[in-house]
């Protein structure tokens, strides 16, 4: 093929932060405040997403994927977070789903499912919390009973991010012997939807109470073998979805560090621009420097992900520890430096403030973040 | 790689994650009581990167990561079908 020729087919779309980030930049960061205050996304923002290939890029390319390493989807999930964690919170979930499927699916689940997922025409959403059961898992009461070849799913699922609009659940129930982790197409019969409104935070992520009600299934249904397997599909389904949870904090903060930049280099105060005062640059320097910090974590994570190394499933828990913890802690702040500004509607980092204060408790609460994190330092210091 | 090799592998992981107990390659992992679900998938996702094998889902058996010496023959299993394969 001639240079000609070559130079006159269009380039492939390369994925990666740069085009998410411009991605972002045009079709999220002027549109989320008017989302988090409707509590609702557009649907052509999901058709958007499709387009830009920004569901599930890790596919295999065989799916329609991307075969993206973890890395660079942790940065893709950083830039989304940066502009709205609503969005970032739906992509979670349908990479945990995602990434089940590819790792546990049988062949003809991962063909059935595995390119309409990769291409965002069927949505992805992750049924583990109930009323009474959220960080412990092992107190959830949906329970999935085997009948003739399938299962019958019956229980309530509550939290559901992007519940309303998900094609596809992945359940987790107690089956007769253990925990057993099933694929539920939303059309099945039995299943009702209910939307969750007026939340603090991620507002528009699409929240739904989820009830399955004498459930059909067919043998085909589960995902994993049950029993030993299954608690690990929830381990590392929960180990990615709090990696994408980790870099959408950093999103955050590097949002909260954004406009609190921009705020204060033009808000006037006593005939001096805010950014003058000393306590205003400790407080923009604390951002600059937590952000770096909390995206090297989340990167260390990916590495390790991408390496196959065990390590990254505390490497994970650390980056996300540190980085909602910070994010909370800049969103905070940032809406201090904007003052009554930062109250209003009319600013973002109103919105910053509440979404981050979901970081800290979805995915894995602060405080069992703290009690693993603690474990492994007892654990290194008996060695 | 000898057999002897991949299960002092193993029991070097193990004792690592839970260097309070004492383990040979005969012993029930299982039954001490700490393992959990976070630990089994760091178990299979160090087995699959030291042994440079992928464990397929029907080999997802407790039975198969019980002992030292039960993960050791399903690493010989795996590391022959991609030898034969």
């Amino acid at each position: 093929m001639t240079n000609q020729l070559l130079a006159r087919l269009p380039a492939s779309p390369v994925l990666d932060r740069a085009t998410a980030n411009a991605f972002v930049d045009e079709h999220i960061v002027p549109f989320a405040g008017a989302w988090d205050l409707a509590g609702a996304v557009p649907e052509g923002l999901l058709a958007r997403i499709a387009d830009a290939g920004l569901w599930a890029p890790f596919l295999a390319p065989e799916l329609g994927g991307a075969g993206m390493d973890m890395v660079t989807l942790g940065e893709i999930h950083e830039e989304v977070g940066r502009g709205c964690s609503s969005v970032r919170s739906l992509l979670t979930v349908h990479t945990m789903l995602s990434w089940a499927l590819s790792r546990f699916g049988s062949p003809d689940q991962v063909q059935q499912w595995g390119p309409a997922l990769a291409a965002g025409q069927q949505l992805g959403a992750f049924c583990l919390s109930e009323t009474g059961a959220g960080s412990d898992a092992a107190a959830i009461t949906t329970t999935a009973t085997p009948a003739g070849a399938g299962w019958v799913l019956n229980g309530v699922k509550k939290w559901i991010t992007g519940g309303q609009l998900a094609d596809l659940f992945l359940v987790f129930a107690q089956g007769p012997h253990s925990m057993v982790a099933l694929l539920v197409p939303r059309s099945t019969p039995g299943v009702q939807v209910r939307p969750i409104e007026d939340m603090l935070g991620t507002r528009a992520s699409m929240l739904a109470e989820i009830a399955f009600t004498d459930v059909e299934l067919g043998r085909g249904a589960l995902i994993g073998p049950s029993g030993f397997a299954s608690g690990m599909v929830l381990a590392g389904v929960l180990d990615v979805g709090r990696y994408s949870v980790a870099a959408g904090s950093v999103g955050i903060i590097q949002a909260c560090l954004d406009a609190s930049a921009s705020y204060s280099s033009h808000r006037v105060v006593g005939g001096s621009p805010l950014r003058d005062l000393a306590l205003i640059q400790a407080k923009v320097s604390d951002m600059v420097t937590d952000v770096r910090a909390a995206r090297m974590l989340c990167a260390e994570a990916g590495r390790l992900k991408d390496a196959g190394d065990p390590g990254t499933i505390m490497a994970t828990w650390i980056a996300k520890y540190f980085a909602s913890t910070a994010a909370a802690r800049h969103a905070t702040e940032a809406v201090q430096i904007h003052g009554a500004n930062g109250c209003s509607p009319h600013y973002p980092v109103a919105r910053y403030y509440r979404d981050a204060k979901v970081m800290e408790i979805i995915e894995g609460s602060n405080e069992i973040q703290r009690i693993t994190i603690a474990g492994e330092a007892y654990r290194e210091q008996a060695r | 790689m000898t057999d002897t090799t991949i299960t002092a592998e193993i029991l070097a992981f193990v004792k690592g994650r839970f260097p309070q107990a004492e383990f040979s390659a005969a012993d029930d992992i299982f039954s001490i009581g700490y393992v959990n679900s976070l630990f089994a998938m760091e178990l299979v996702m160090f087995i699959e990167k030291a042994f440079a094998i992928t464990i397929p889902n029907d080999e997802l058996r407790i039975d198969n990561f019980r002992t030292a010496a039960a993960m050791t023959d399903l690493v010989t299993r795996q590391r022959s079908a991609v030898l034969v394969g």
